[in-house]
């Protein structure tokens, strides 16, 4: 068992744990709303416009967290601004942001080359370089994330089910996607350091969609995505401390292959779960009345 | 008039930006009414529909329930979307749909009480889907699921129960638990509006009609309404009426499609 301890003796690898599983924990849980939401396009958007946020904090000295929080948070009200109006659909906003972002990031690196060196960090993740403080504001950040999500939990499931239910009830609906699309970001943004822009997408969807495939309800989907971040994560470090492979992506790496396993062997949704109850009985009804009788109508 | 109970709509216009879908609506529907919305494809049904819940996005004129303002009795008007409007894979079982139904009472920070469980319970009775209470939404056949969400309309005691296309997909067994169900609201004081397709089965259930298309053609008991000259005025071309004795068979145009679809006679 010298392989699983030898490494704990480094400092550096006790704070890369520490932060792989705050932030699997946190990705993976919000991840839950990622997938049911279809939200990982915006999440996409937001992982890569706060590139320029970084830059600029960089440039101006200031605090890259929060270079990184004002930049995500602009993008994806920026993005929620333009899809309001109905004319230009969400995604086509999601992607002039998106890549407006990143080429504002991309110039803006360009101008000082001294910079370059410092700032792939960001792109690629650096969790060896992960300090006590990084992980003191993930686990902050971590637990106030998870404390909204448990206390708006009816109200962020019934927003994200049936809007018009909550919109007819009086429920804030706006505001309640807004504070959605905060938390993502804030996640977003913390979890940038450990694993890179290019990366924290994969943790906020992987996870969560595995979780769904072997679960049907919505909170043991959460904490099951929390779970298997956490866990990927760790595994997915020591896999790549003994490769000597970069830590994000090998962690990415296996999140994906846990994905597949689950895709393919899930008793209930994986392909050969699927493959063994083909002809499902279906209680109650008459299949024949099933279908949809209402789509063709008044051509 | 505006005392007056029930729900009542006042010189109202509804659309989506684009010019009003609806015009000039005004109707009075006392409590106790079963009301079938019936009208062609972009009619405005779902519209009126949604303008009664406070969600056409442009709304002109004065909806009253009991007098009052429907802005301020939200919490009194139920709702039963239309099947393709549900994302039918999302991680939720029966129960906790139903539950919804609830959370207005529950309210912010709040787990659903002893009595809220107990709403869902009998509301699942009710609709005989006790049993598959557990079952995620998209494992249940499309009548299941359809009395799934007449349950969360049932746990929300409403006053006003909108239903859009209910019958849309769903086996007999479901359609006559369903007009079962709605009489028994009905003969408790519930005001219910259902938009759907099936003219002969509304005219059959319905206490009176509302013939929409862009403005309401006509509005009384089916006695009266389901008449040839109204048929024409409000779906065009697009209806066969054939009369047969004294029954009235109504073919709407492309309606009926399917082997199992045929005509329902009353």
């Amino acid at each position: 068992m010298s392989w699983l301890t030898d490494p704990l003796a480094y400092d550096f690898v006790l704070r890369a744990l520490a932060e792989v599983v705050v932030m699997g924990a946190t990705c993976g849980a919000i991840g839950a709303y990622v997938i049911v939401r279809r939200l990982a396009f915006i999440g996409d958007a937001i992982s890569h416009a706060v590139f320029p946020g970084i830059v600029l904090a960089y440039l101006a000295g200031a605090s890259i967290l929060g270079g990184a929080l004002v930049a995500g948070l602009l993008t994806a009200f920026g993005i929620a601004l333009v899809a309001r109006g109905g004319r230009i659909r969400e995604d086509a906003a999601i992607g002039i942001f998106f890549a407006a972002a990143f080429a504002l990031g991309v110039v803006l690196i360009s101008t000082r080359r001294t910079f370059q060196g410092d700032l792939t960090g960001f792109l690629i993740g650096n969790l060896q370089g992960v300090a006590a403080s990084d992980i003191a504001v993930s686990a902050a950040v971590g637990a106030v994330i998870l404390l909204a999500l448990a206390a708006l939990h009816k109200e962020l499931v019934l927003v994200s089910f049936d809007r018009t239910l909550a919109a007819a009830l009086g429920y804030p609906v706006f505001r309640l996607d807004a504070l959605l699309l905060a938390l993502l970001t804030v996640t977003i943004v913390v979890s940038i350091q450990a694993v890179g822009i290019i990366l924290v997408l994969a943790m906020l969807v992987t996870p969560a969609a595995t979780a769904r495939l072997l679960v049907d309800r919505f909170v043991p989907m959460l904490a099951l995505g929390a779970v298997i971040g956490s866990l990927v994560g760790v595994v997915g470090y020591y896999v790549s401390f003994y490769a000597e492979t970069a830590s994000g992506g090998t962690i990415v790496l296996l999140a994906t292959a846990v994905f597949l396993v689950a895709f393919v062997a899930s008793p209930t949704h994986g392909l050969l779960g699927r493959r063994l109850r083909r002809h499902p009985p279906h209680a109650g009804a008459a299949p024949a009345h099933d279908r949809p009788e209402g789509h063709e109508h008044g051509r | 008039m505006s005392a007056e109970r029930g729900l009542a709509l006042q010189d109202v216009h509804a659309g989506y930006g684009a010019g009003p879908v609806l015009e000039g609506v005004s109707i009075a529907i006392p409590p106790g009414t079963l009301v079938g919305v019936i009208g062609p494809n972009g009619s405005g049904k779902s519209t009126l529909l949604k303008a009664i819940l406070g969600l056409a996005p442009e709304v002109s004129g004065t909806i009253t329930l009991d007098g009052r303002p429907i802005g301020t009795q939200r919490d009194r008007v139920a709702y039963v979307p239309q099947r393709e409007a549900v994302d039918w894979s999302f991680p939720v079982t029966a129960e906790q749909v139903v539950m919804m139904g609830r959370f207005p009472r529950i309210g912010w920070l709040r787990m659903p009480g002893v009595d809220d469980r107990a709403a869902v319970r009998d509301a699942l009775d009710r609709v005989a889907m006790a049993d598959l209470r557990h079952r995620q939404i998209g494992g249940l056949s499309g009548g299941q699921q359809q009395r799934v969400f007449l349950a969360r309309a049932l746990v929300q005691e409403a006053s006003v129960l909108l239903l859009d296309e209910p019958m849309t997909g769903v086996d007999q067994t479901t359609e006559q638990l369903v007009v079962n169900l709605l009489r028994e609201l009905r003969d408790t004081g519930t005001t219910i509006l259902h938009a759907t397709h099936d003219l002969e089965s509304a005219a059959d259930v319905s206490d009176l009609l509302c013939f929409v298309n862009g403005r309401v053609v006509a509005f009384g008991p089916p006695a009266e309404t389901f008449t040839p000259p109204i048929l024409h005025a409000t779906f065009g071309g697009e209806l066969l009426i054939v009369h047969e004795g004294d029954h009235t068979h109504v073919h709407g145009g492309g309606h009926h499609h399917g082997p199992d679809d045929g005509p329902r006679a009353g």
